[in-house]
């Protein structure tokens, strides 16, 4: 019998991540595939052959592309439990923008810290923290972005604090220190099972960008 | 209570019309405020704190910015009037990833190869030419992005519907030509004669003085 719900992921990315909780979330059994993002499976390429990227979600032999798409195709689909979008639209546009926020921004500026140096690597250190400093001000005391609890725009940062550490390391900056409010809220969304289970130690994902570095700036 | 709709935009842009087009489409009234992007307005700088940009919609005095995201949010408070996004969960996921293509993909390769100089113009025209090619086949012979009607990614294609053949006039750069793609050509003659979108696109003329303007001013 077909698999019903197949990923084509890769274990450090924060994309992928984003899709693999929302799965947890929903309590869906599915078939992960790790892809080698220097050697492509065509299966990939056939399913995304617009990006060429993953994650892609493929339901029914269908495929779903772009980690936030997917998160919410997943929420639709499967609706009977654990809603990450709510249910008032103006809640839902504010998870949207901010979702869209940290597509646009966090992972952009992030790259530059460690793949950068001097004047760029500078400006990308005062740009990140000024990214953190929009973000805290949005989480001010909720507990979550979604508010009382674990939604959609949680989802789309917190697979970035698998990266924290590194990023901290190139940045130059401490997450507890400087941003607070951040650093306590990734420690409460650790508590969440599905969080937890699915985001990949720090050490790890600092050793993998090491090796990212290396490749990049040759030291 | 008494709806109020506002919406910041300006007159050129593609994001303020297709708020624009999506609040006409279900019937929605609204008042207009015209932004000079020279000289932002407080009310805007205060709805759009984050990105100090048009469009941004506001309903009873509660702001929503990014107008793919408006667009969810009008077609969500509008239940009963006409579909911008389809019902079904893969159509929806479908439409979603077509928006974000134009915007995240087609726009800047399509600005840049019109717009940029030398090497980087002549890659983006390739790019873009590969990028249009996608959608030509997404489209079909299908009347719409939306099926018979249009949809969400026809609204947000409305930068290749419209803005694309003034940037090719006011540039000589000829990305969609009819022999490459005849679906997009034939929907973008569609598109504009759709009686919702020309009542939100710029008159044609005036958007080619603009550009023609902006142009001579680099």
């Amino acid at each position: 019998m077909a698999v019903e719900v197949v990923l084509l992921d890769f274990w450090a990315s924060m994309f992928g991540m984003r899709v693999r909780i929302a799965l947890a979330e929903k309590g869906i059994k599915y078939e992960y595939r790790e892809e080698d993002l220097r050697n492509k499976s065509d299966l990939l390429l056939q399913m995304n052959p617009v990006h060429k990227k993953i994650p892609v979600l493929i339901h029914n032999g269908k495929p779903i592309c772009e980690s936030l798409i997917i998160v919410q195709y997943i929420d639709e689909v499967w609706n009977d439990k654990s809603p990450l979008l709510p249910s008032d639209p103006y809640k839902r546009a504010q998870a949207r923008f901010w979702a869209d926020f940290i597509d646009k921004k966090v992972y952009d500026t992030g790259r530059k810290l460690w793949s950068t140096k001097g004047e760029e690597h500078e400006a990308a250190k005062k740009e990140f923290l000024e990214i953190l400093k929009t973000l805290e001000g949005e989480l001010g005391e909720k507990p979550y972005f979604g508010g009382e609890t674990f939604g959609f725009a949680d989802v789309a940062f917190v697979t970035f604090s698998s990266w924290f550490y590194a990023l901290e390391t190139f940045g130059e900056f401490s997450m507890e220190a400087e941003h607070p409010k951040i650093f306590a809220w990734a420690k409460r969304c650790m508590q969440k099972e599905s969080v937890a289970k699915t985001l990949p130690d720090q050490q790890k994902v600092y050793e993998f960008v090491l090796g990212m570095r290396k490749r990049l700036l040759g030291e | 209570m008494v709806e109020e709709v506002v919406v910041f935009g300006v007159w050129v842009s593609p994001y303020s019309r297709r708020v624009e087009t999506a609040l006409r489409l279900k019937g929605v009234p609204y008042k207009y405020i015209e932004e000079d992007l020279g000289n932002k307005s407080p009310l805007l700088l205060k709805y759009n704190p984050i990105h100090e940009k048009v469009p941004v919609l506001v309903h009873n005095g509660n702001p929503i910015a990014e107008s793919l995201v408006i667009l969810e949010y009008i077609d969500e408070t509008c239940p009963q009037g006409f579909p911008i996004l389809p019902k079904d969960p893969y159509e929806r996921a479908t439409a979603r990833f077509g928006s974000k293509f134009i915007d995240d993909k087609c726009m800047p390769a399509i600005t840049q190869a019109c717009w940029g100089e030398g090497e980087a113009s002549d890659k983006a025209v390739e790019e873009a030419t590969e990028l249009l090619m996608f959608m030509e086949n997404e489209l079909k012979e299908n009347r719409f992005f939306g099926g018979e009607r249009i949809g969400m990614v026809d609204i947000a294609a409305n930068i290749v519907g419209f803005w694309l053949g003034t940037f090719e006039q006011v540039t000589g750069v000829e990305l969609m030509t009819r022999d490459k793609f005849p679906n997009l050509t034939n929907w973008s003659i569609e598109f504009v004669r759709n009686n919702v979108i020309k009542e939100n696109l710029p008159p044609r003329e005036e958007m080619i003085s603009y550009l023609r303007k902006k142009r001579s001013a680099r």
